[in-house]
C-alpha cells in the first residue's frame, strides 16, 4: 500500500525515467495528438504511467472459488472474449466502438486475473496490487454488489477507473455512486419496476409473498424494491427470511416460507444459493403451492435446478442468447462466444463483454486515457448500439440505460435446444422503469 | 415467526439437522481427542466423501454403493493422510499442525474442482425415501428424516466401537494418556491411523448421506467446517457425548433462532459458544484439564 500513498509526483518521475530508459521515447513521439495534449495535465492515479507504453492494463478480480464461482468463471469469459476482439479489432467490437481499430488508441490490452472469492476485502486487495504493481487503467469485475461498492469506493480513492462487473443492488449507482465507477447492467429497482407489472398481470392484485433474501446490499436493495412495486398492487409480504451469503442448509427458513401461508415465493439468492434454497423448497413441497420467482436472474439456473422445476417461473434479466433474433450484435456475439468456448454465454459474460465495449469507445472518443477525459465521454451520454440495441450512460449517477429482459422457464418439451431454458417474453425499455438519478442518493465525486 | 406448528415443525428440524452436524463433529473430537491435531481438513473430507459417492452413484446408479463408496474412499483417504502427512507433525508444534491440515483441505477443495468443476453435482435421494411425508402438524422431505435416522443409527455403532470394543479400549487409553498405551505395547501409531481414518470416514459418511439434500459443490464443507468446531466447543473438545450433544443444541439454536429473525441464527450460535466458553470453558461434557 505504501507504493499507492507516496506522492504521484515522485512515482511519475521514476516511472518516467524508467520509460525512457526502455526506450519509451520513440512511442511518446508516435502518441495521438489529443494524447499528447492531454499530458499537460497533472499525473493522476496511475495516469499517464499505465499508458505510456505500447500495452494498458485492466485489472480483473472475479469470483472464482465459493458461492459465485460458476457466473464468475462465465463473466471471465466475457471480459477475456472482449479483450481479444479489441486486440484483433473485432467487427462486433467495432460496430460497438466504432473508433477502434485494433486495441484501445492503438496500444494492445493485458490483463491480470484474482479470485475474489465475491468477498470485498480480497478484491480490493487484489485490485490494490493490480494498481501499484501494473498500473492498471482500469478495473473491473463483481457478482457481489458488496464487491462492486468496496471497488467503486478504491476507484476514487485512487482515482482509476471501476467498471462493475455483475452487480444488482440499487446503491452501486445510488448511494455508493463514484465518478470514477460505472456500470452495465440491471439492478433492483429496474428488475421490480418491469416485473412487478407482469406479475400482477399473471398472479392478479392482493398477493401473499414470501422473500428469500441475502443478507447484504444487493439482497437488500432489490427484496426492498420488490416489496414497493408489488405493494402498489396491494402485494403484501407475509415473511422475509433473510439468510447469509453462502448458507449451507435452507430447511429452517424454508420451513417459515411453508408456514406463512405465502402464494408467491420471490427467491432474491443468487449464485448457488439460489439453486441450493430452489432444490431445497421443492423438496419441502414448497413449489407445488407457491409459485416461485426469481426477481434477478441467476446464470446456469436452469441448467443446475433442471427445466422441469424452473418451467413456468419468471425472471428478470440483463441478456439472454435468443435475443439473437432481434438484434444483430446479440448473434455476433452469441456466435463468437459459443465458437471459443463452446456454449451459450450467459447474462454475466455479455455484461463482461459490454463493460469493455463500452469502456473501449469511450476511451477511443476521448482520445486519451487520461481518467477525467474518459469520464467525461462517458458523461456525453452517447447513443451505442450493443447487444439489446440502443443504450447510452447516465451522467449523473454513471448508470447505463439500457432494456430490463423479461423471461419465463420454459417447459423441457418446449425447448429447441438444450440451452433453450428461457422464453423471452418482454423487453421493457430502459427509460421507463429507473428512478430519477438523485433517488437512491447518489452524489458523484469530484473529477481530481 | 412464532406460531405452534411452526415451532414444532423447527424443533424436528434443528434435530434433524443438529444430528448430521454430531455426526461430524463426532469425527473431529475423535481426531483431536486422540491424535491432539486438529483437523482443518475437516470440512474438505466431507465435501470428498460426497463426491467420491457421486462418482459412485455415476457408475452404478446405486445409492447404497455410493454411501458405501463415500465411506471406504474416505476411511482408505484418511489413513493415508495420516500415513504421509499428520504422522510428521505430531512432534511439532500445534500452529504447524493447524496449517498442515488447513493446507491440506485447500488442495482437497481444488483438486475437487479441478476435476469436476464448480457446477452443481446431484446425488438423487433413493427412490423410497423420496417426496414429503406428512406428520400430521407439519409436512417434511421424507429423506431428511431418513438422514436423521441413518445419522442417529451411525453415531450409535461409533458409540459401540468407542466404548465397547478392545480397539475401542485403545483409543479412549490413548486419549487419556497415549505415551502409557505405547509403554504398554501397542503399537500407538497404527491406532492413530486406525483414528484419523474413523474420523474421516464420519465426514465422508455424513458428506455423502447428506449429498442428496445440499447438493455438491466444492465449496461445501467450508460453511460445515465452522459449525463443527462451534459443535465441538460448545460439548466440550475431545469429548464424544459431547459431540453429540453439542449437534443437537446446534442445530437447535439455528432452527430456533431463525423463528424470531433468521438473520441472526448464526450469532446466536456463536453468542451460545461464548457463553459456554465463560462459564464452562471445557465444554458442556469436557473435562478441565484435558486436551
Amino acid at each position: 500500500m505504501n507504493r499507492l500513498t507516496q506522492p504521484a509526483a515522485t512515482r511519475r518521475a521514476v516511472l518516467k525515467a524508467g520509460v525512457a530508459a526502455g526506450g519509451g521515447l520513440l512511442a511518446a513521439a508516435t502518441l495521438p495528438a489529443a494524447a499528447r495534449a492531454a499530458e499537460d495535465h497533472p499525473p493522476i492515479g496511475t495516469w499517464p504511467a499505465g499508458s505510456e507504453g505500447d500495452s494498458v492494463f485492466i485489472g480483473i478480480s472475479v469470483p472464482r472459488t465459493g458461492t459465485y464461482a460458476i457466473q464468475g468463471e462465465d463473466e471471465l469469459k466475457g471480459y477475456l472474449l472482449a479483450i481479444e476482439h479489441i486486440n484483433a479489432g473485432d467487427p462486433l467490437i467495432r460496430a460497438i466502438s466504432p473508433k477502434t481499430k485494433q486495441g484501445v488508441l492503438g496500444k494492445k490490452v493485458t490483463y491480470g486475473v484474482a479470485d475474489s472469492e465475491a468477498k470485498p476485502n480480497t478484491a480490493v486487495e487484489a485490485q490494490s496490487r493490480f494498481i501499484s504493481q501494473n498500473k492498471a487503467v482500469l478495473m473491473t469485475g463483481s457478482t457481489s454488489s458488496a464487491v462492486a461498492v468496496a471497488l467503486n469506493k478504491l476507484a476514487e480513492r485512487e482515482k482509476v477507473l471501476y467498471v462493475a462487473g455483475i452487480s444488482g443492488s440499487n446503491d452501486t449507482t445510488g448511494k455508493d455512486c463514484v465518478r470514477y465507477g460505472f456500470r452495465q447492467c440491471f439492478y433492483g429497482q429496474t428488475a421490480a419496476a418491469a416485473l412487478a407489472p407482469k406479475l400482477v398481470q399473471e398472479m392478479g392484485k392482493n398477493r401473499k409473498a414470501a422473500y428469500l433474501t441475502p443478507d447484504y446490499t444487493y439482497g437488500h436493495t432489490v427484496q426492498k424494491s420488490m416489496e414497493e412495486y408489488l405493494g402498489k398492487s396491494g402485494w403484501t409480504t407475509v415473511t422475509n427470511q433473510v439468510a447469509p451469503l453462502g448458507a449451507r442448509d435452507y430447511s429452517s427458513y424454508l420451513l417459515n416460507v411453508a408456514n406463512s401461508g405465502a402464494e408467491v415465493l420471490l427467491n432474491i439468492n443468487w449464485g448457488h444459493d439460489c439453486v441450493l434454497s430452489i432444490q431445497q423448497a421443492k423438496q419441502f413441497g414448497i413449489l407445488d403451492k407457491q409459485k416461485l420467482v426469481v426477481p434477478y436472474q441467476v446464470p446456469f439456473i436452469s441448467k443446475e435446478v433442471g427445466p422441469e422445476v424452473m418451467q413456468g417461473v419468471l425472471a428478470a434479466t440483463d441478456f439472454w442468447w435468443t435475443l439473437q433474433d432481434k438484434y444483430p450484435l446479440a448473434k455476433m456475439f452469441v456466435e463468437s462466444f459459443e465458437k471459443k468456448y463452446g456454449y451459450k454465454p450467459e447474462w454475466g459474460a455479455n455484461n463482461g463483454y459490454m463493460e469493455f465495449a463500452l469502456w473501449a469507445d469511450a476511451v477511443e472518443r476521448a482520445g486519451t486515457f487520461y481518467p477525467p477525459a474518459v469520464i467525461k465521454s462517458y458523461e456525453e451520454g452517447k447513443k451505442t448500439q450493443s447487444t439489446v440495441g440502443e443504450v447510452y450512460f447516465r451522467a449523473a449517477d454513471h448508470q447505463l440505460v439500457r432494456p430490463v429482459i423479461l423471461v419465463r422457464g420454459k417447459k423441457p418439451s418446449d425447448m429447441k435446444a438444450p440451452d433453450d431454458y428461457w422464453e423471452v417474453i418482454d423487453i421493457v425499455p430502459g427509460e421507463g422503469v429507473m428512478q430519477a438519478p438523485d433517488a437512491f442518493g447518489c452524489k458523484l465525486g469530484s473529477y481530481t | 415467526m412464532i406460531t405452534w406448528p411452526n415451532f414444532v415443525s423447527q424443533l424436528v428440524n434443528g434435530l434433524a439437522a443438529g444430528t448430521l452436524l454430531a455426526l461430524i463433529s463426532a469425527g473431529l473430537t475423535i481426531i483431536y481427542g486422540t491424535l491432539g491435531v486438529l483437523n482443518l481438513a475437516h470440512g474438505a473430507m466431507f465435501m470428498l466423501g460426497g463426491y467420491a459417492g457421486f462418482v459412485a452413484f455415476q457408475a452404478t446408479g446405486s445409492f447404497a454403493l455410493a454411501v458405501l463408496a463415500g465411506s471406504l474412499f474416505m476411511l482408505v483417504a484418511g489413513a493415508v493422510i495420516e500415513l504421509v502427512v499428520i504422522r510428521r507433525f505430531y512432534s511439532r508444534p500445534p500452529e504447524d499442525q493447524i496449517l498442515v491440515t488447513f493446507g491440506i483441505g485447500i488442495v482437497l477443495v481444488e483438486v475437487v474442482r479441478f476435476i469436476f468443476g464448480s457446477l452443481t453435482a446431484t446425488v438423487p435421494p433413493p427412490a423410497w425415501a423420496a417426496g414429503i411425508t406428512s406428520l400430521g402438524f407439519m409436512i417434511y422431505p421424507t429423506y431428511r428424516l431418513v438422514v436423521l435416522g441413518i445419522a442417529a443409527v451411525a453415531l450409535a455403532v461409533l458409540y459401540v466401537v468407542l466404548y465397547r470394543t478392545r480397539i475401542g479400549l485403545i483409543v479412549r487409553a490413548g486419549i487419556e494418556d497415549s505415551g502409557m498405551v505405547g509403554l504398554l505395547g501397542i503399537n500407538v501409531y497404527r491406532v492413530f491411523m486406525l483414528v484419523f481414518g474413523i474420523g474421516a470416514m464420519a465426514a465422508g459418511f455424513a458428506g455423502i448421506i447428506n449429498a442428496p439434500v445440499v447438493s455438491l459443490t466444492p465449496n461445501v464443507g467450508d460453511s460445515i467446517l465452522v459449525q463443527t468446531f462451534v459443535v465441538v466447543v460448545i460439548g466440550g473438545v475431545g469429548s464424544f457425548p459431547g459431540a453429540i450433544l453439542g449437534g443437537i443444541i446446534a442445530g437447535e439454536i439455528l432452527s430456533l433462532t431463525s423463528m424470531v429473525n433468521p438473520a441472526y441464527s448464526d450469532v446466536m450460535l456463536f453468542a451460545v459458544m461464548t457463553l459456554v466458553l465463560f462459564l464452562r470453558p471445557q465444554g458442556l461434557l469436557g473435562l478441565a484439564g484435558r486436551a
